[in-house]
């Protein structure tokens, strides 16, 4: 049996000086914004903010110098990560480049698109969405319909895209398409590709989500044509790629911190009139929260490691959407408070928000399903 | 020790379990037997006293490595008093005195109960009742952590100076009560700096989350071995969804809990544990009631008889998880702290630590 195992992870007491930077960074930009303002966190698409980020060096933190990059270690992006997530910095313009697109072309793009799109990246200035499921393929991704048929100096696409986060914001898309169909080999005849959202026969349409809020987009492709150098990888390779993809997708501390904001808030409501059941539930959720992180920072040092923490990230992200979404819950059965949107206090503003937001929480990314039919293969069962 | 030799060292206890820790074993000592032979492997393979220096006959060890040993007993629920024997050990050495051979406990366990250490016609001696203590009629000796004009003491009393009413856990594990009426003390010292009363239940909490650690471990091998084996509807029934998911979910349980205890042990090495003792002994102590009921779910009536193996883990979670302070008490402890220092000061103090 295959058993998951997290190393505990230390980090290096000569990181301190960066989480000290970091955090003033922090105060400077987001100032006194209020709880409700932190809780979108990742969600919170803001090209002047990221530009800043960019110029302090913690974009491509450990990617190589030559892309723009710094070199620096896993455990000290992870630092950067989780303080901008634990101060719920407006991160999104440049969250899902650092994290997946950009490691994607450095696993498996050419030079040339190395040398073109990261070191944009890394200065906070090239925004990116991740064009994956379908009407008609969510969790079962393989079954993608969407084409991309070779054409005179590249490929003609068609089809539709949907969920697709920030679309409308973001400069570029990495989407997996269809190159051939194989008969009964679905997994084969996948592709992807960097896709310029502003391309003639893209068209994007909103999605506007329960919570009223534009996240989503449906992006149309008809006829549209994309070069062949902007291929990723190999064509008929899209599958593994887009499985590694995800394993950096999922790697993160974001899978746990998504409702952090709502637990400082809870605690200062408890603090404030403390009661036996308000400290046991506080401190249990403290305990959570404490665990997660250990997990999550055991997930860095394997990246450190250059080990594969692919069965380990599914597990944390498992265990901490769970976590994420219990909050409300608890703060439900502890205070009598209703959730608001436009007026009461902060603390029911900022629940508000987050009991319509977490029910994305074990669906983004890969379903709670789909991560535990990853665990149990991890566990031979599958 | 380095990494490396914390891995030998795991390699080498779990060898020794494997092959002595058997079935019959446990069930001879769950009838009331001293498993001796178990015992003497350990002390003489130098696993019962890792955290004593050298010089004192130990194995020159620290936390990190006693978590490795205690980590296994939990896992093969080795029916010694290891764990109390390692904190124990640690407690004497702590204030300064001889440890004895031979399997040590600890009392009081309660949190609310005291004995006194008081000194008679120039002589130490101990007086009080003890509850639950671990192995009391079974131990050697004694190690008593009390308090004597206004300072924490450490004392080490023969177990023949106590009269023991013999009681025990779900487990079948003795938990008796131990009185101390006037009776002989061995030794005793001031305990050593930062040691104050509640230094049991933290040390008892400390080793109890990594063998709930090691059990839940013994859980999810136990599962998924029997879900790939167990066959019904002509596949094995790991084959179907409903239980794949439940044993993912034992999975993030089991490693939840896990990586929480060691980080207790490696928080015991720089300084005071209790945060991270009480964020232990909360997350093994939810996964432990979590993961037994999933491990029996899947496991369906054979895993309810006392035949087969699976009881001797979730029996001893169900009692572990209460003992020296429940989810509930060092759950309230964390809310105390954290409440204490303010909202704001909850993610700089966690980063720190």
């Amino acid at each position: 049996m295959a058993t998951f195992h997290f190393d505990l992870t230390e980090l290096p007491r000569e990181t301190e000086a960066l989480r000290v930077d970091v955090r003033e960074f922090l105060r400077e930009s987001l100032g006194d914004r209020a709880p409700q303002r932190r809780a979108p966190s990742w969600s919170g698409f803001d090209r002047a903010f990221s530009r800043r980020v960019g110029a302090r060096g913690w974009i491509g933190m450990t990617w190589p110098k030559r892309y723009g990059g710094h070199e620096r270690t896993f455990l000290e992006r992870y630092i950067v990560l989780e303080e901008m997530l634990a101060a719920g910095a407006p991160v999104g313009a440049h969250w899902i480049a650092d994290r997946q697109s950009g490691p994607l072309l450095l696993r498996f793009g050419t030079e040339a698109q190395r040398e073109r799109f990261l070191p944009a990246v890394t200065r906070g200035e090239l925004a990116f969405a991740i064009g994956m499921s379908e009407p008609d393929s969510g969790s079962d991704l393989a079954s993608i319909r969407t084409r991309a048929v070779r054409a005179d100096g590249g490929y003609v696409v068609n089809g539709t895209k949907v969920w697709t986060s920030g679309a409308h914001l973001a400069d570029y898309a990495i989407a997996l398409f269809r190159t051939a169909v194989v008969p009964d080999k679905k997994h084969e005849g996948l592709s992807q590709f960097l896709v310029d959202l502003k391309t003639p026969g893209v068209t994007i349409r909103p999605i506007i989500d329960l919570a009223g809020e534009h996240h989503f987009n449906e992006v149309v492709f008809q006829d549209a044509f994309v070069p062949e150098d902007m291929r990723v990888g190999g064509e008929g390779d899209g599958w593994k790629q887009v499985t590694t993809e995800l394993a950096f997708e999922r790697s993160g501390p974001e899978r746990y911190l998504s409702s952090f904001a709502l637990v400082t808030e809870l605690l200062r409501e408890v603090a404030r009139r403390p009661t036996d059941r308000g400290l046991a539930a506080v401190g249990r959720l403290v305990a959570h929260l404490a665990t997660l992180r250990q997990m999550s920072l055991s997930v860095a040092g394997m990246l450190q490691a250059s080990a594969n923490p692919n069965l380990e990230a599914a597990l944390v992200k498992d265990v901490g959407t769970g976590f994420e979404q219990e909050i409300p819950e608890i703060v439900h059965a502890l205070l009598d408070l209703e959730p608001t949107i436009d007026t009461g206090t902060e603390l029911q503003q900022t629940l508000g928000y987050l009991v319509q937001r977490a029910p994305s929480f074990s669906l983004r990314g890969g379903t709670r399903e789909v991560l535990r039919g990853i665990i149990a293969r991890g566990l031979g069962l599958r | 020790m380095t990494t490396e030799l914390r891995t030998l060292l795991g390699d080498t206890v779990t060898r020794l379990f494997t092959d002595l820790c058997t079935k019959e074993l446990i069930e001879s000592a769950e009838k009331g037997a001293w498993p001796e032979k178990l015992w003497r492997a350990l002390e003489e393979g130098g696993l019962t006293l890792p955290l004593l220096s050298e010089a004192r006959g130990g194995a020159g060890g620290v936390w990190r490595d006693a978590h490795v040993v205690v980590r296994a007993a939990g896992r093969h629920a080795a029916p010694v008093p290891l764990a109390e024997t390692i904190v124990a050990s640690g407690l004497l050495a702590g204030a300064g005195l001889d440890v004895p051979l031979g399997p040590l406990t600890l009392a009081p366990v309660h949190r609310d109960e005291r004995l006194t250490l008081a000194r008679v016609s120039g002589a130490w001696r101990m007086r009080g009742t003890a509850s639950r203590v671990p192995w009391g009629g079974a131990a050697g000796h004694v190690v008593i952590v009390a308090d004597a004009d206004g300072r924490t003491m450490v004392a080490l009393a023969a177990r023949e100076a106590a009269r023991v009413i013999p009681d025990r856990n779900l487990a079948l594990e003795p938990r008796d009560t131990l009185v101390f009426d006037d009776a002989p003390v061995l030794a005793a010292a001031p305990a050593a700096a930062g040691i104050g009363a509640g230094a049991v239940t933290l040390h008892g909490a400390l080793v109890r989350a990594a063998q709930m650690a090691g059990a839940l471990d013994s859980l999810l091998e136990q599962s998924v071995r029997y879900a790939t084996e167990r066959r019904q509807f002509g596949r094995p029934i790991g084959n179907f969804q409903a239980i794949q998911h439940q044993l993912a979910v034992l999975a993030g349980h089991a490693a939840a809990a896990s990586i929480a205890a060691e980080r207790a042990f490696a928080a015991a090495e720089a300084g005071d544990p209790t945060f991270e003792v009480a964020v232990a002994k909360v997350r093994a102590g939810e996964a432990a009631g979590i993961a037994a009921a999933i491990a029996h779910q899947v496991h369906g009536a054979i895993g309810f008889t006392y035949e087969h193996s699976l009881h001797f883990a979730t029996r001893r979670l169900w009692s572990w998880r209460a003992e020296f302070g429940s989810e509930s008490y060092w759950a309230e402890e964390l809310g105390r702290r954290v409440t204490s220092r303010g909202a704001d000061r909850l993610w700089p103090d966690l980063t720190a630590r």
